[in-house]
């Protein structure tokens, strides 16, 4: 039983827009379905063959020749020296220039250009700044080196920590500023001693998803870090490192090779999922 | 000094994004020079003889990433009215959290997916069955024949779908949840329902932003290229069959770079590179703006 | 005693009053008739046992402080709290024989019947035409000429056709904010409604268009029922026939607004209408 229904509604409109309704908000929750489905296939085979190609070597020996065996050292250990190098040298800058414009130009033209420009780095397809360091690195040096690899991924990283910075720091209310400024302090002495710490959670989940960016970027360093079969600690040579080892793997007719690209895969899929959950349940407990 | 400090590290983004452009100009500017205009449309592509157009490559990049945005925006606009108007509030955060998950999953790992496990699935069971249910329509079958090889622009375009779909599906829950609660309580005080305020009053007041998140996806998707390397089978051939394969800017860059044995060659793919940039930069640039003029009517009005 | 959420369907208000001992009678000429309504958000209980008669084609006003109840009252009437889980209602709301908030009711078909105005002026995005048709578009089929007639009657009805006569085509968004809530209650009377629901609708306005829309209420209520909620006792005087002032989730005391502004029964009363708290 239901409200009388006024005479004057048109017959079946109410009916025909509650079916209407219905599937709508079924497409809905279908559509959901459908990007679920997808992530549980890929993550799911990505664990499967990835556990499965899991064994202690892959941490002692290096990187084989066709039909060897071997293992990822090198290639682990080219990584994470890139991805120092990229954080070590993109997170001053980054820190740096989101101070700029959240408190010496917030609110210039500069300021909303340089913001403009810096979001637009942040989706920038990254094959382009691989051919930059290339153009830039490679080309002048005259050889491929785990230097122009973190260099790369230094630029990967660089938008993503502006940003973060500048949000972070544009929230801290100008109270605390005044509070500072009032005491006497130069602008210098506030800006590290009162809001660099007062925002340290936001810069540093910043950080922790640029990591995870730059684990799992791997077009940028096709053609700066390249690959290297042996052992090197001198990111002057080029280096070897998962993702193009991955790359070249996967591509490989080799069963063995394949095997240790979804041991790799596996690697890195969970390094860069931990750390993005990581800082998002970071700056979730912030809030 | 601590200002000059910063103020240099703001505009060595700048900087970055200018000489990006600039080198890869420089770098591009023999091929471009040699080919010109040329370089764009012809689909001639052979390093022995030193002939390098672009076309089959551009040809890619646009097919693959317009059978993405196809299959991405619809699918995010459904998980983004699933997540802002039909979930149980319990369900929300965990299935927004999944559709997160899948943006951080790195893209190679989609190429890596893509080859092993979806590539049999297409040559087996999809594109047998397209070939035989569409092949052989007027208009759209040549785009539906060849043999079933798995490899090539469709599944291309539908793992870069899958890619871009939680770019897309975010953005567009983001700028639903800035539609003021009282335009919605005020439709659903006229007895409208769900569906009813998402079409006529969310999706107009937010239009110019979706179609924002929608461009940032295009600019992804474009210049996406681990995920479609692996499956595009780098051919340099034109082909309409989207069962063929076929190759993109990225993908040819990816696969060729190390392997390029002369300037002009090496050239030809930064000059490509350099057309990727400009074109993204452009898609993104207006994906920025018309998401920057949501943001503004709503600091004027509240 | 708790009752049961939904009561057995019952054809006239005179029967519930057998079935319902405790309750005051209704009184004739009740529009909609309240009886021993709770009210939760969650756990937390927002109206007591509230019993409450809106009379037919008069004005009612809901007055009292913040948090007092009363925009939660008018918000269960066409059951807005829907819209939110862990908000429930029990209790009986009457209109012709209905239990309102009993679950099978049809909410689209209720809003219908009975409309609502926000406290700040709602403009969707879209024409001042479009604005006016949007409601009607989900009951009505009309013609053309039919739907104009339907605007134009509606925007004469909200005081505002001269106003706007020559941009009907523009963005609403580009009125005024009285002139944005006059749209509102335009919008709300074309689809015709028996009850009008006001949530204090001029507290984002300035003192002329509040005149306004007072004057407004007060032709309006030839044809619709209405209730008011509203934080300005001046307003609940001027226009309101009958005054309710609510506390803490209950109502205090309810009679001819003339009565509850002179000479009210109950201390708590007169201590906020004359402005010792709240």
């Amino acid at each position: 039983m239901s409200v009388a229904v006024p005479a004057a509604h048109a017959p079946g409109l109410i009916r025909r827009r509650k079916i209407v309704n219905l599937i709508g908000l079924t497409f809905a929750a279908c559509a959901t379905l459908f990007g679920l489905f997808w992530l549980v296939w890929i993550l799911g085979t990505t664990l499967y063959f990835g556990f499965s190609a899991l064994s202690p070597k892959l941490f002692t020996q290096m990187t084989p020749a066709p039909g060897a065996s071997g293992g990822l050292l090198n290639a682990l250990f080219g990584s994470a020296v890139m991805i120092v190098i990229g954080v070590v040298t993109g997170t001053p800058v980054g820190v740096m220039a989101g101070t700029w414009l959240a408190e010496y130009r917030h609110g210039t033209p500069i300021a909303g250009i340089i913001r403009f420009v810096n979001d637009i780095l942040l989706s920038a397809p990254s094959i382009v700044i691989g051919l930059f360091v290339y153009e830039l690195v490679v080309r002048t040096s005259g050889h491929f080196s785990g230097y122009a690899g973190g260099i790369a991924l230094a630029l990967i990283l660089l938008p993503v920590v502006v940003r973060t910075s500048d949000e972070t720091l544009r929230l801290i209310p100008v109270s605390l500023r005044e509070a500072t400024l009032a005491l006497g302090a130069p602008r210098w002495r506030m800006v590290t001693a009162i809001l660099w710490p007062a925002a340290r959670t936001g810069i540093t989940t910043g950080i922790l998803l640029a990591v995870a960016r730059i684990s799992g970027e791997t077009a940028p360093l096709l053609f700066t870090a390249l690959n290297n079969q042996y052992w090197t600690a001198n990111p002057a040579n080029p280096m070897a490192n998962i993702p193009v080892v991955i790359f070249q793997y996967a591509l490989s007719p080799y069963e063995d090779w394949h095997s240790l690209a979804w041991a790799g895969a596996l690697i890195m899929t969970l390094l860069v999922l931990t750390t993005s959950v990581l800082a998002r349940a970071a700056l979730k407990g912030k809030r | 000094m601590f200002h000059a400090a910063a103020a240099s590290a703001a505009w060595l983004v700048l900087i970055v994004l200018g000489m990006a452009a600039l080198s890869m100009l420089w770098g591009g500017l023999p091929a471009l020079r040699r080919f010109g205009f040329g370089f764009i449309f012809s689909t001639d592509w052979n390093p022995v003889t030193r002939q390098f157009g672009a076309g089959v490559a551009i040809y890619g990049t646009l097919v693959s990433s317009a059978i993405a945005m196809l299959l991405a925006v619809p699918v995010s606009f459904g998980i983004a009215v699933f997540l802002t108007e039909v979930a149980p509030a319990r369900v929300r955060p965990v299935v927004a959290a999944a559709i997160e998950l899948l943006a951080g999953v790195p893209s190679i790992i989609y190429g890596m997916w893509g080859l092993f496990v979806f590539v049999p699935v297409m040559s087996d069971t999809i594109e047998p069955w397209l070939t035989s249910s569409l092949g052989a329509l007027p208009l759209v079958g040549p785009l539906f024949s060849g043999p079933p090889l798995g490899i090539g622009m469709l599944t291309a375009g539908i793992i870069l779908g899958i890619m871009i779909i939680p770019f897309i599906s975010s953005v567009m829950r983001d700028v639903f949840m800035l539609v003021p609660p009282q335009l919605r309580e005020a439709s659903f005080a006229l007895g409208a329902t769900r569906w009813e305020v998402v079409r006529k009053v969310v999706l107009p007041y937010t239009r110019t932003a979706v179609v924002g998140g929608v461009f940032l996806g295009l600019g992804r998707a474009l210049g996406e290229t681990m995920a479609v390397t692996f499956v595009l089978g780098n051919a340099h051939d034109f082909s309409l069959s989207l069962l063929m394969p076929g190759n993109s800017i990225s993908a040819a860059i990816a696969n060729e770079f190390t392997e390029a044995d002369s300037d002009l060659y090496l050239s030809a793919l930064i000059a490509l590179g350099f057309l990727l940039f400009v074109v993204t930069f452009i898609v993104l640039a207006a994906a920025k703006l018309m998401l920057l003029r949501l943001a503004r009517r709503d600091g004027r009005t509240s | 005693m708790e009752r049961p959420a939904t009561m057995p369907n019952q054809d006239a208000l005179d029967t519930l009053d057998a079935a319902v001992v405790v309750s005051p009678p209704v009184p004739k000429d009740t529009r909609i008739a309240i009886r021993n309504l709770d009210f939760f958000y969650g756990r937390n209980q927002a109206l007591k046992a509230i019993d409450f008669d809106l009379p037919d084609r008069k004005v009612s006003a809901m007055i009292g402080p913040s948090g007092c109840g009363k925009s939660t009252l008018l918000r269960v009437l066409n059951r807005m709290y829907d819209l939110y889980p862990g908000q429930r209602a029990t209790g009986t709301v009457m209109m012709d024989g209905q239990n309102l908030i009993d679950s099978d009711i049809d909410v689209s078909v209720l809003r219908s019947r009975i409309g609502m105005v926000f406290q700040k002026p709602t403009p969707f995005p879209m024409s001042v035409y479009d604005n006016v048709a949007f409601g009607v578009k989900l009951y009505e089929k009309l013609n053309k000429a039919a739907m104009d007639e339907r605007v134009e009657w509606s925007l004469t009805r909200a005081a505002l056709w001269p106003e706007v006569k020559d941009r009907l085509n523009a963005s609403a968004t580009g009125l005024s904010g009285g002139q944005q809530q006059r749209l509102c209650i335009a919008r709300t009377i074309a689809v015709r409604p028996e009850v009008i629901l006001l949530d204090e609708p001029t507290s984002a306005l300035d003192p002329i268009s509040t005149l306004k829309i007072e004057e407004l209420i007060d032709e309006l209520k030839d044809d619709f029922t209405i209730v008011i909620v509203t934080h300005n006792m001046q307003q609940a005087a001027r226009c309101a026939d009958r005054v309710a002032f609510f506390y803490l989730g209950e109502m205090v005391e309810c009679g001819p607004a003339s009565q509850i502004f002179t000479s009210p029964k109950q201390k708590r009363t007169q201590e906020y209408v004359t402005g010792r708290f709240g």
